[in-house]
């Protein structure tokens, strides 16, 4: 894929042992699609509602979070457990011809939607030949 | 039947000890040097809890009165996800619908898994059949089973003579 967003993780900047665990967060998995219009991102964040999401654009860094609020009952007593408690994040950075500020998001089923639109400038134009 | 308890393949649906783990711990550490190999070097989180090959981490609690069952499965229709209880085996299936759509040849990336999934889980004791809810919010499946008279803790009084 050339100029599609990358999945380029950043490193985080180098943080002091006691904040070490809140850096433990899962990777979600994402779908992307390019289309003329702009690039679709779609990713999975299974127990995170509307409110607990929050996607951040700075310069060409996109930051998906999904933070999930606490699901069992204190009295209950784990049987098993094969999910991964924590929360969501992951890092993309994006195509520098993508609008900022039309860029829309969707949360239905733990499935985060986000529409990218590119510039009209950057979007493909056919030219006619005279 | 009897079944047993089957392991995820993955080794990222962390028991909950795990979770007691410091950062610095070495199992901890290599855990995520682990999670790393596999992608990009500067790699930070974990692996995504849905596995590959399309099995839902499920967690099981007990409740005083309940047992709850909850899946992970984000992005379905309530029409496509099947429960069912049979001989204190309850089986959650489905399919998971979409997939990788290249619109108009663009490019695309896809890690999301589709496909048809099945999971049995055997219940620890008995439930009552008749009053077993099932919600769907948020990408989570979860199943509560009240437990069955016969399988309440009950008090026995000692009788002295």
């Amino acid at each position: 894929m050339n100029t599609v967003v990358n999945n380029l993780e950043k490193a985080a900047p180098a943080q002091p042992a006691a904040v070490e665990c809140e850096r433990e967060y899962i990777r979600p998995a994402v779908n992307i699609y390019e289309t003329p219009e702009g690039y679709l991102l779609e990713a999975e964040l299974p127990g995170v509602s509307k409110d607990g999401v929050s996607v951040q654009l700075e310069g060409n860094q996109l930051t998906v979070e999904g933070r999930r609020s606490a699901p069992a009952a204190p009295e209950t007593e784990m049987f098993y457990q094969e999910s991964t408690a924590g929360n969501f994040r992951r890092v993309f950075e994006v195509d520098p011809a993508i609008e900022a500020a039309k860029i829309s998001a969707r949360m239905e089923q733990g499935i985060l939607t986000l529409t990218l639109p590119k510039a009209a400038a950057a979007k493909p134009r056919k030219i006619a030949v005279a | 039947m009897t079944l047993t308890r089957w392991q995820r393949p993955n080794g990222f649906g962390l028991a909950p000890w795990h979770r007691s783990l410091s950062p610095q711990d070495g199992l901890s550490r290599l855990l995520q040097t682990f999670a790393g190999a596999f992608d990009s070097p500067l790699e930070t989180g974990f692996e995504t809890p849905f596995p590959v090959g399309g099995v839902p981490a499920v967690d099981m609690h007990d409740g005083k009165d309940a047992l709850t069952v909850r899946a992970e499965l984000p992005g379905m229709k309530k029409e496509d996800i099947d429960i069912s209880l049979e001989g204190g085996v309850l089986t959650l299936s489905g399919e998971r619908k979409g997939g990788c759509e290249c619109e108009s040849g663009g490019a695309s990336h896809c890690e999301r898994w589709v496909g048809r999934f099945q999971r049995s889980i055997s219940l620890p004791y008995q439930v009552d059949t008749k009053t077993i809810k099932a919600a769907y919010t948020d990408g989570v499946l979860t199943v509560t089973l009240a437990k069955a008279e016969e399988a309440k803790a009950k008090k026995i009084k000692v009788q002295f003579n």
